[in-house]
């Protein structure tokens, strides 16, 4: 009775309690001492003495004292005349689809193409909530990107999380965007967005996101969340949970297939490093808190289908690889959290070719459940296991050749050499433009491991080989 | 003293300080160790992890957010626990044993915040079959009576531990809801006990147990590289280490799909949410193949998604341990899968890290190893107060950062099990499944469990295994070889020992979880597709005496019925391995006899 009654008081607080006067500020974080009424992760806005309004959040609370943290940054803030209100609300969003898409937005959402702030529609916690493991509808539906690399041997359903693990100057915005332009269902057309959200991107880059979105004509289907590689780095940190409460709310609200493009990781986890360090918080493997993992699931897991809800949240984050290092902690843990990855290879890439993909550390985790017969076709699966399998067996040979000069590989192992050549050149290389279909991927996939002898190809039946393989073979003679 | 008056006297505990799951709460002194405790009007379920001078340190299993200091803290007078009785089986939970079920339909498709009724259901009716009649002097332990609870499962609702007495009373057969009392025990000192068809006990303390008994018995999972090369024994300890993508997660699907254990209890600990989905697609429909029934019928789901709080996370292992040995009291074989232990060290790390502990290595907690320790050794095979056998076998994952197996968490938990299937990137990169590395993987119940083998297929079973280890090992050194200089280079009879190599590593190793017929191999079916292809390999020795080409054994039609027969040959049919065994010989014999003649000619 009495709690509840104290409960109640303090729930009819305005909005915008304000205390004057900071304690301390160190890096974006910023300590406040002699408030009251104040809970943890509540949104709060700093004003300075100039009537500059930064945003920020509670991140640990005493009887006493607040540690904010800033996302516009401490600079410039003083320590007498910053005003400091509470909203008494966590970060929150308010969404409605008219009023998101075809739009461009700061990373907390401000309007950034000089149009009104969105006011209709319910505000909605950019942290959202967990999906109940209940609720969610097992990914299934295959996705045509058009690239036989992925379309061919790591599937993308729609409700997937799979990430392109990338390197510095690796051509990964371009193959987003290809995917962004060519990906459709095999079955049916419906509603679709893409969300975009940018995290310490350079301008350029943002840019030719626009520009692509504008020249394949969907730019009225695209949010864009863009924080830049000059805006303050703690933005960097709600930048994506702001385009995620978009794209829940237009994929479960509204129904729609949302594409979320998220980029680049790598930046976000450190600017999450660069705030744990001012927090003075005991780090784990190079530098990062002992909970990126949890955070980062925190975003990832916000993909998925719900049952008897229409819409799906795809994710293809894109991160690259401190030093290509595939076991560096940001793309470790992020492997850990997604179904898979589409790995880019420096290699593959310095021979010339695009898109410059590894499909032997590449995966897709939810690929069994999107293919075979009346999803893809009935030899699917195997004719993908047994171009795994040839071209990780030529991969060791070419590493043989290299020892000991091609001339002296036995006969079976110069057939893998050639193998391996035309599976980079043929398979994997396709132009920016280049659409294939699934089919066209499984003969192309076909044709290639025919040029192997036959007793080689034991992950594809008998019947397979003479179904799909004979024809494909011929179809190459002619 | 009720809480109202509690609060007169200015004794209520109180929030001082909030920050991510924990939190500090004044007037310690009211509250104990351990003690689970419910925080502010939404009731967030929280536990008393320390106390110092008059301040709680809590952990909090929910999100804090918008909590502020001064808000009240009600003692629950236990610590946490969980909830034992009909309605486990086939239900999903989350790590503090909240019904996800039921969570949806109270709150919808997003998990909010806040308490929610019970465990198990209230409303429920079971059809309780008394044991046990008045006047019977009854200690813990003991079973009072039956429900049965699926098909597969029949529940025995035990004396609650810590309970000894005489049957005062005891409800006939009929239907009882878990809140209705079923008997009534009264104890030596006088005191009358209410019996339910439920108990609570506390997750963080072992059940107790008559006596324990050393592993003997195979737990058959039907995957070839476990069962035939590293086996695990009932109330046996595993590991399954591997860096991302290399089939931690389906191989632990495999075994809670075919594992010969009675009831599975499948913990999802930081793992994805559509993981947990896909169990709970797939199990319902597939079917346990020694009853026949649906897997859901004998399985408990613990999800505690990577994206639920990290306090629920750390608790959803104990959670699971508690159900599992409940229902090894019953004199039942549990296996409990935790996949992935990482994720719950992680946990530990990171309450750690709020608590302002002392880091040992990788910022991980310095108790991290005890707490391993403590949790592997929940596991083993044992009778029971009630003189039943029961077991628990515990096959925990791990997810090595980077896929090094030096680090923490594997280093600690390879110093507690028995078992370490080692997954490895290479192999998982060519899709070769399950991508157990069979060099760095051991079992140390090999001896233990081959009388098993003996009496159920054959004597030669260890002779056939070692002789394989072995050509596996040369194998391994000869590759160095191979590197180098190609295999051409090598003499016929060190090509045999390729070949035959390579016959078990894809004939006999290699298992798709996703053919119909190989993704389960009866042990019988293990043994004679080990034996064909070990005879095979022998008889590979006579050609390369005789000096004829390799490759014109390798040629022979039967090598290619050898491929053919893990997908092809069903069941526990012997007849088609006995024909194979006969064409390795005849084929083998002409080819021997064909050279011959040729040199008669010459």
């Amino acid at each position: 009775m009495l709690s509840d009654k104290v409960e109640s008081t303090s729930e009819k607080r305005m909005a915008g309690l304000e205390f004057i006067g900071l304690q301390k500020i160190s890096g974006p974080l910023v300590i406040i001492e002699g408030i009251s009424g104040v809970g943890f992760g509540e949104r709060v806005e700093l004003i300075t003495a100039r009537d500059e309004i930064r945003q920020g959040r509670v991140l640990a609370i005493s009887e006493k004292a607040a540690v904010l943290e800033v996302f516009h940054g401490t600079s410039g803030l003083d320590q007498e005349n910053t005003r400091v209100r509470f909203m008494g609300r966590p970060f929150e969003m308010i969404v409605s689809k008219e009023e998101v898409l075809g739009r461009i937005f700061t990373g907390l959402g401000m309007p950034l193409d000089g149009g009104p702030a969105p006011f209709r529609g319910e505000p909605r916690n950019v942290n959202g909530f967990a999906i109940n493991p209940v609720a969610r509808a097992y990914p299934e539906d295959f996705i045509q990107t058009g690239i036989s690399t992925i379309d061919g041997m790591n599937t993308l359903v729609r409700g997937q999380k799979l990430p392109i693990f990338s390197g510095s100057g690796l051509p990964h915005n371009d193959l987003a965007i290809q995917i962004v332009r060519q990906a459709r269902l095999l079955t049916e057309e419906s509603s679709f967005a893409v969300i975009f959200a940018a995290m310490g991107v350079r301008h350029d880059e943002a840019e030719a996101f626009r520009q692509s979105f504008e020249e394949s004509g969907v730019l009225n289907n695209v949010a864009m969340f863009l924080n830049l590689a000059d805006d303050p780095t703690v933005e960097r940190l709600i930048a994506p949970r702001v385009a995620l409460t978009v794209a829940e709310y237009l994929a479960f609200e509204e129904g729609m297939h949302v594409l979320v493009i998220l980029t680049d990781m790598t930046n976000y986890c450190e600017a999450l490093r660069e705030v744990a360090t001012s927090k003075g918080e005991v780090p784990s493997r190079k530098g990062y808190p002992g909970y990126l993992y949890s955070d980062l699931a925190s975003i990832y897991e916000r993909a998925g289908r719900i049952k008897g809800r229409q819409g799906s949240v795809t994710q293809i984050p894109i991160l690259t690889m401190p030093d290509d290092d595939i076991t560096h902690p940001i793309p470790d843990l992020t492997g850990y959290i997604t179904e898979g990855q589409i790995v880019l290879d420096r290699g593959l890439y310095q021979k010339g070719i695009y898109p410059p993909v590894n499909v032997l550390p590449s995966l897709s985790r939810l690929m069994s459940d999107g293919i075979g017969e009346g999803k893809t076709r009935e030899d699917h699966r195997n004719i993908s296991s047994q171009l795994y399998a040839a071209y990780a067996n030529a991969k060791q040979v070419e590493r043989l050749a290299s020892i000991i000069g091609e001339e002296d590989l036995s006969t079976t192992d110069k057939r893998y050499f050639t193998f391996s050549r035309e599976f980079e050149n043929r398979f994997v290389r396709q132009d920016k433009d280049e659409d294939r279909s699934i089919f066209e991927t499984l003969d192309l996939g076909w044709e290639l491991v025919m040029m192997l002898p036959e007793k080689e190809l034991v992950r594809v039946t008998p019947e397979q080989i003479e179904k799909y393989g004979k024809t494909a073979h011929t179809s190459h003679q002619e | 003293m009720t809480n109202i008056d509690k609060h007169k006297n200015g004794d209520i505990p109180l929030v001082t300080y909030v920050s991510g799951p924990v939190v500090k709460a004044s007037r310690g002194h009211i509250l104990s160790m351990n003690e689970m405790v419910e925080v502010g009007t939404q009731r967030l379920v929280g536990e008393v992890i320390g106390l110092e001078g008059d301040t709680a340190t809590i952990q909090v299993y929910e999100d804090t957010t918008g909590l502020r200091p001064g808000t009240e803290i009600i003692g629950q007078g236990m610590p946490l626990f969980a909830e034992l009785g009909p309605g486990l089986i086939g239900h999903i939970f989350d790590g503090i044993q909240r019904p996800l079920t039921e969570l949806q339909e109270k709150w919808g498709d997003f998990i909010q915040r806040g308490k929610v009724g019970s465990a198990l259901s209230r409303e429920k009716i079971w059809r309780f079959t008394p044991r046990l009649g008045q006047g019977e002097i009854v200690r813990s332990g003991q079973i009072l009576g039956v429900v049965q609870e699926t098909e597969a499962i029949e529940h025995k609702i035990l004396i609650p531990p810590e309970v000894t007495g005489t049957i005062k009373k005891v409800a006939g057969p009929g239907n009882y809801t878990l809140e209705e009392t079923i008997a009534v025990i009264e104890t030596t000192g006088g005191r009358d006990i209410e019996i339910r068809l439920y108990h609570r006990w506390p997750v963080r303390v072992p059940r107790p147990y008559g006596k324990r008994q050393m592993p003997s018995e195979p737990l058959l999972t039907g995957q070839r590289v476990i069962d035939t090369f590293f086996p695990l024994a009932k109330g046996g300890t595993a590991a399954i280490p591997g860096g991302f993508g290399t089939g931690k997660t389906v191989t632990q699907h495999q075994l809670s799909k075919w594992a010969d254990a009675d009831v599975i209890v499948y913990i999802g600990c930081g793992e994805r949410g559509n993981e947990m989905t896909g169990v709970l697609t797939d199990f319902p429909q597939l079917l346990d193949p020694r009853t026949q029934r649906p897997l859901i019928e004998r399985t408990v789901l613990i999800a505690n998604t990577s994206d639920m709080p990290v306090a629920a996370r750390e608790a959803s292992i104990y959670t699971g341990i508690t159900i599992a040995e409940y229902f090894r009291d019953q004199g039942y074989d549990v296996a409990l899968m935790a996949d992935s232990t990482s994720r719950w060290a992680e946990a530990l790390r990171e309450i750690s890290g709020r608590l302002e502990e002392m880091p040992a290595e990788e910022g991980f907690p310095a108790y991290l190893a005890s707490r391993l320790a403590a949790f592997y050794e929940r596991a083993g095979q044992v009778v029971t107060l009630s003189d039943l056998k029961g077991s628990v076998s515990l096959i925990g994952a791990v997810s090595p950062p980077g896929g090094d197996f030096s680090e923490p968490v594997t280093m600690h938990t390879k110093r507690f099990v028995q078992c370490f299937w080692a997954l490895d990137k290479e192999l998982a990169s060519a899709r070769y499944f399950p991508a157990i590395n069979y060099l760095q993987s051991y079992s140390a119940y090999v001896k233990a469990v081959a009388p098993w083998w003996f009496e159920k297929t054959d004597p030669e079973w260890e002779k056939l295994r070692d002789e394989a280890v072995q050509i596996l090992q040369e194998d391994a050194k000869l590759q160095n070889i191979v590197k180098l200089l190609g295999e051409e280079a090598l003499p016929d009879d060190q090509r045999r020992i390729l070949e035959g190599a390579r016959l078990i590593k894809n004939d006999f190793l290699q298992q798709s979880a996703f053919d119909p017929v190989d993704t389960y191999c009866m042990p019988v079916k293990q043994f004679y597709l080990l034996k064909v292809i070990i005879h095979f390999i022998r008889r590979l020795k006579d050609v390369v005496d005789r000096r004829i080409p390799l490759f014109r054994a390798m040629e022979l039609p039967v090598v290619e019925q050898i491929h053919r027969a893990k997908t092809s040959i069903e069941g526990e049919d012997t007849a088609p391995f006995q024909h194979i065994l006969q064409d390795i010989d005849s084929q083998i014999d002409q080819l021997l006899a064909r050279s011959q003649e040729a040199r008669d000619v010459v």
